[in-house]
């Protein structure tokens, strides 16, 4: 059971340049409600930690296969195998090995190690007027957490950021709003059926969640994924379009986010090579029409963010 | 400095047929600045190969045989500059607006017997070597073995330095422990302040005759060397005052020749209005040559060919390192600019044509090659000139102003190798130039370099420099400061910390040879405590540091007795008040600095042997030693858990960076403050490593933190290669845990994908990454904007990648100039991939 004075994180990014305004930081926080297709931190939507194994880094010395305390590691011509059912994620072998091709996803941090790592880039946020974005995985799932988190980072003066795909309660999302100074807000599919078949769940909560957000004067950026033949269609550009021009309050800016497969080994790594998707990256035509239609309704857009 | 940049074309090829076949750069190959004069003018500096002129050599061996042991040593000197002055080949170039070459045409290199004499077996190395070679024709190489090389054998600077030296330097300097720079080049590394641009060789002249007048043979014990020294630099003054009146007489008569081909020819009026133009040129050329160095520069083009006249005299009379450097340049020829935009008599176009000009001369003068071993290693010569734009005024005030731009503008658009440039980005400096700065940093090129001068006031201030004298000052060569005009800082060598580290957990012996090479410290498998360890390598290290000393000081002394240099010392402060040269303690500072290499390979090594051998205690010593002694053979699992096991440098992390900041800071009480044997003159360090840390990484075996024998130490103040894996600002905060104020300069070398800097926004973020950095009180920053397949590909084919420029550690060079151990350095270094 995780307190509220710890979370899981996957990653801390430094140097982050296009998550928020200025030089930042990003904290990856375990654990996802969505299942998007083309996912490109799959280590993110488990909320337990995980073992992630890169066969390619793996020289076979057996270490963790003596190392391990259940038996559960066996050494093949193809590298190590595991038996899951042996397996308890206890993270003895990550620990062992000496190539890190066997490495745990999911550290759990304090919220005093956590803001240590975070104050490491003061000056960063200072000269940029960069901050810390908190992402995921899914960081309204852990509001408490983030709460502290967001108050911790204000009375040190950096600025905060949440990225989030909005399928939380209203209340927590609200909650969270009142001490967060900027949303990424993510938009994947207008129609709620094609967002049910590519992300596992229908939309409307997560579109309802943007109109009270936007309701309370919130800061809002909206980050689109396209991916080619999935969202980047006419018809789906301009629903979005139209519901974002609708809004209350100030328009939000409007990022697209062109998908890429360099998720591809992260997907390998978590022994779930097979439920990779090759998807398509969009048609720069489609971008290029997208940006306009965008325009068109009068928003602001760009690729990247 | 590793630091690096890619450049993608811009050197012209040659048609199949060079006749009348010129060139035509494709449009966005040329900024659109770049006329016609200037086009031809660099491609003339581009395609003209390296060749060696054997001129000079035969002019001083004459003038020697001659007049050695007649004349004073500083006469001597100055009266053989004289003597070339007055009889070398001149050269002014079609097209050419600013003119003067050190050899008898560009790229053409005189050398310097009486430093280091070239054997038969240099010359052909130099001729016939695939790297950056130097022709020269088999009659020069026959002239050379019967005049030259008899008369100097036995008689140079680096064979009178080699038969002093003691066993114990001989064998340390043999291990690679350490570098001497002197025994191939006079110490150098100087740049200018204004004063040329105020006071001519007459008045600088008018000075000395008054100091020569009341001079006082009763009680100035010094009295005698004084007016030696005083009248050198007179006749050094007129050396280069005659140097640039047969630049005058050659003008006037090339305009003579074309006044008489215009009257008799009936050729069409483009080609007569053409040569009338530029008959008016020669004219003009002639007046400006009449006019300086003699006198004061009154407008932008004397001001520039005074100051190329300068730079010309300076690196004719003696080849000094890193040659020459007008310091501030945009600061110097600002009110020249801006008098003559007030009064309407010249345009910025104008302008940036003559500055292009003056960009191009530089680039025809590639260093003269060294002797011995080094004619066959070493690939890059370049003469290391860093022009200095923006900074701080001598008042403290911001330095840059509309030339500044104007600057940057021309070196982007030149796309040349020499000069090189850097930008100075301190407090004051406005948002607008540290983004021009950004545009030019994005193509890649690794210019400029990036400097912090509010950090290197206070290092120049703390080495006891006035602070007027400190704004003034800035980085010359590569990230060495110095106060410009005012000081000789002389880089006397590199030393290979990782080395001392290794001779050290060897007791003494260096083990890739077996040969006792230091103190005996101890068996580290005796050691109990890390501690202990450190206290050995400290005692290694002062060892190694005072050896060095000795004989540095001792090369210097031959410089200030047999090779002075009277016309360096007339434009550097004190030399003439003083009536000292500026080799004998002349200049108003005197500094002897040691570049210490590796602060990376040696932490990481330190952290290692602390980490897994005495903290976890995961390994034994005597299991890492031997180990490390085989190069890690049958040791993998031992040696991947140390690269990815350890807290290694550039990671903000405190277990490592307190390793490196104790190694610094032991580095700095080791080498900082020692007198070196000019009045008041003192050892600084800076953390500078140019291609050294390649020699250095070839002399060792193994390393402790898992880097492999044979390769490269770390670079600068950079982490070690892949060892740093949390983005730029984790790397500059572990850097700047050790205060950058007590070296002369320290370096971080950071590679970016091109895909970091796409957008303006993402240059913004660049530019405030700098200025954090330099908050955080760092010196020096460089980028290389690169992508791997960029550079394998230019490996597997290197003729389609003939222009691709790679900036390391300071300097640039083409990529297919480096051997192959400095390409495999680029590709291995880290990349700050944004994805």
């Amino acid at each position: 059971m995780i307190k509220s004075e710890e979370g899981l994180l996957f990653d801390l990014k430094r140097y982050a340049i296009h998550d928020g305004p200025g030089i930042r930081i990003v904290v990856f926080l375990k654990g996802c409600n969505l299942n998007c297709a083309w996912c490109h931190n799959p280590e993110g939507i488990e909320a337990g930690p995980e073992r992630m194994y890169a066969p390619a880094r793996c020289i076979g010395c057996g270490t963790c296969v003596s190392a391990c305390p259940n038996g559960a590691l066996t050494l093949t011509p193809a590298g190590i195998v595991t038996d899951e059912s042996l397996c308890e994620l206890c993270g003895t072998c990550a620990a062992v090995c000496p190539t890190k091709a066997i490495e745990m996803s999911g550290t759990l941090q304090t919220l005093e190690q956590l803001m240590f790592e975070i104050g490491k880039e003061r000056t960063f946020f200072e000269q940029s007027g960069g901050g810390v974005t908190f992402s995921g995985g899914e960081p309204l799932l852990h509001p408490d957490f983030l709460v502290r988190l967001l108050d911790e980072c204000r009375s040190r003066g950096f600025h905060t950021a949440v990225d989030t795909a909005g399928l939380v309660s209203t209340e927590i999302l609200l909650e969270v709003a009142r001490h967060t100074d900027l949303f990424l807000y993510d938009l994947k599919l207008m129609d709620s059926e094609r967002h049910r078949r590519w992300t596992g769940a229908p939309n409307e909560k997560i579109l309802a969640n943007l109109q009270a957000l936007a309701a309370t004067g919130a800061k809002i950026q909206i980050r689109i994924p396209l991916v080619g033949g999935v969202n980047d269609d006419e018809e789906n550009i301009l629903q979005t379009a139209r519901f974002l021009a609708t809004l209350p309050g100030e328009k939000p800016v409007v990022n697209l986010l062109p998908y890429h497969m360099i998720a591809q080994t992260k997907y390998e790594k978590l022994g779930r090579g097979a439920d990779f998707q090759k998807l398509e990256e969009p048609d720069p035509e489609k971008v290029r029409r997208a940006l306009e239609i965008f325009g068109e309704n009068g928003l602001e857009a760009e690729v990247g963010g | 400095m590793f630091e690096k940049v890619i450049i993608h074309n811009t050197i012209p090829e040659r048609g199949a047929s060079s006749e009348g076949n010129f060139y035509e750069p494709k449009a966005e190959q040329i900024g659109p600045g770049m006329n016609e004069r200037i086009q031809q003018l660099r491609k003339l500096s581009v395609e003209t190969e390296p060749s060696l002129s054997i001129e000079r050599a035969l002019h001083e061996t004459e003038f020697y045989r001659e007049n050695f042991g007649k004349l004073s040593v500083p006469v001597l000197r100055a009266a053989n500059f004289y003597d070339h002055c007055a009889r070398k080949t001149i050269y002014l170039g079609e097209g050419e607006l600013i003119v003067g070459e050190r050899g008898p045409r560009p790229k053409c290199v005189p050398t310097f017997p009486e430093l280091t004499c070239h054997s038969v077996e240099d010359l052909n190395v130099l001729n016939t070597r695939e790297l950056q070679r130097y022709t020269i024709s088999e009659e020069d190489i026959e002239t050379y073995r019967t005049t030259v090389i008899p008369f100097w054998a036995g008689k140079t600077q680096r064979e009178r330095i080699f038969a002093h030296v003691p066993e114990s330097w001989r064998l340390a300097y043999e291990a690679g422990m350490f570098t001497e720079f002197m025994e191939q080049r006079a110490p150098g590394h100087t740049a200018l302040d204004g004063k040329i641009y105020q006071r001519g060789m007459l008045d600088f002249k008018a000075e000395i005759a008054g100091l020569l007048a009341s001079i006082d043979y009763l009680n100035d014990p010094e009295a005698t060397d004084k007016a030696e020294e005083w009248k050198a630099m007179e006749i050094s003054c007129d050396a280069v005052i005659l140097f640039a009146e047969r630049h005058a007489e050659l003008a006037e008569r090339m305009a003579e020749e074309l006044g008489v081909a215009i009257s008799n020819c009936d050729e069409d009026e483009t080609v007569i209005e053409n040569r009338g133009t530029r008959r008016t040129e020669l004219l003009r050329i002639a007046e400006v040559c009449r006019r300086v160095p003699s006198h004061a520069p009154r407008n932008l083009w004397e001001a520039i060919q005074m100051y190329w006249f300068v730079h010309l005299g300076t690196i004719t009379e003696l080849n000094g390192w890193d040659a020459m450097n007008p310091g501030h340049f945009d600061q110097h020829l600002a009110p020249f600019y801006e008098k003559e935009l007030a009064e309407v008599t010249l345009t910025r176009e104008q302008a940036k044509e003559l500055i292009s000009c003056f960009w191009i001369k530089v680039n025809n003068h590639p260093a003269p090659p060294k002797v011995g071993i080094t004619a066959r290693e070493s690939g890059t010569y370049n003469d290391f000139t860093n022009i200095n734009i923006g900074g701080i005024r001598r008042d403290g005030s911001d330095g840059t102003s509309e030339l500044s731009y104007l600057l940057l503008e021309v070196a982007e658009e030149l796309h040349i190798l020499q000069p090189g440039f850097s930008v100075h980005i301190g407090k004051q400096t406005p948002d607008a130039f540290l983004m021009a700065a950004m545009r030019v940093i994005r193509q890649g090129h690794g210019y400029p370099s990036v400097f912090n001068p509010d950090v290197y006031v206070a290092e120049l201030v703390r080495q006891g420099k006035s602070l007027e004298d400190a704004h003034e000052g800035g980085c010359s060569g590569c990230i060495e400061v110095g106060a410009f005009g005012k000081e000789a800082y002389l880089l006397t060598g590199y030393l290979n910390v990782p080395k001392i580290l290794e001779v050290t957990l060897n007791n003494g012996i260096n083990p890739v040879t077996g040969i006792p090479v230091g103190l005996q410290t101890g068996d580290p498998r005796t050691f109990q405590t890390y501690e202990e360890l450190y206290d050995a390598f400290l005692k290694q290290l002062h060892y190694v540091v005072d050896l060095k000393m000795r004989v540095s000081n001792y090369i210097d002394r031959m410089f200030a007795k047999y090779a002075p240099a009277p016309f360096l010392s007339v434009v550097i402060d004190d030399c003439v008040t003083r009536g000292r040269d500026y080799y004998d303690g002349g200049p108003r500072y005197n500094t002897s600095y040691i570049q210490c290499c590796g602060l990376g390979t040696t932490t990481d090594s330190l952290a290692a042997l602390k980490h897994h051998v005495f903290e976890a205690q995961r390994f034994p010593m005597d299991r890492v030693l031997n180990a490390v002694l085989h190069n890690f053979e049958g040791e993998e699992v031992l040696r991947q858990t140390i690269m990815n096991r350890t807290p290694f440098f550039g990671n903000d992390d405190d277990f490592a960076d307190s390793i490196a900041v104790q190694v610094y800071n032991d580095l700095v009480d080791a080498i900082d403050g020692k007198p070196n044997i000019k009045p008041g003159g003192k050892y600084h360090l800076n953390m500078l490593s140019t291609t050294c840390h390649v020699y250095f990484g070839k002399v060792m075996g193994a390393t402790p933190n898992g880097r492999l024998s044979g390769k490269s130490i770390s670079d600068g103040t950079s982490p070690s290669h892949g060892a740093d894996t949390h983005g730029p600002s984790a790397v500059m905060k572990s850097l700047t845990k050790f205060d950058h104020t007590r070296s002369g300069g320290t370096l971080l070398n950071q590679r970016f994908l091109p895909s970091l800097l796409k957008k303006e926004e993402d240059r913004v973020k660049l530019g405030q990454l700098i200025r954090s950095y330099f908050t955080l009180g760092g010196h020096h920053v460089q980028f290389n904007i690169v992508d791997t397949a960029t550079l394998l590909a230019a490996q597997a084919c290197p003729s389609d990648y003939k222009d691709l420029m790679v900036r390391m550690a300071g300097y640039s060079d083409y990529f297919n100039d480096m051997n192959a151990d400095l390409q495999r350095e680029v590709i291995e270094r880290t990349e700050n991939s944004g994805l």
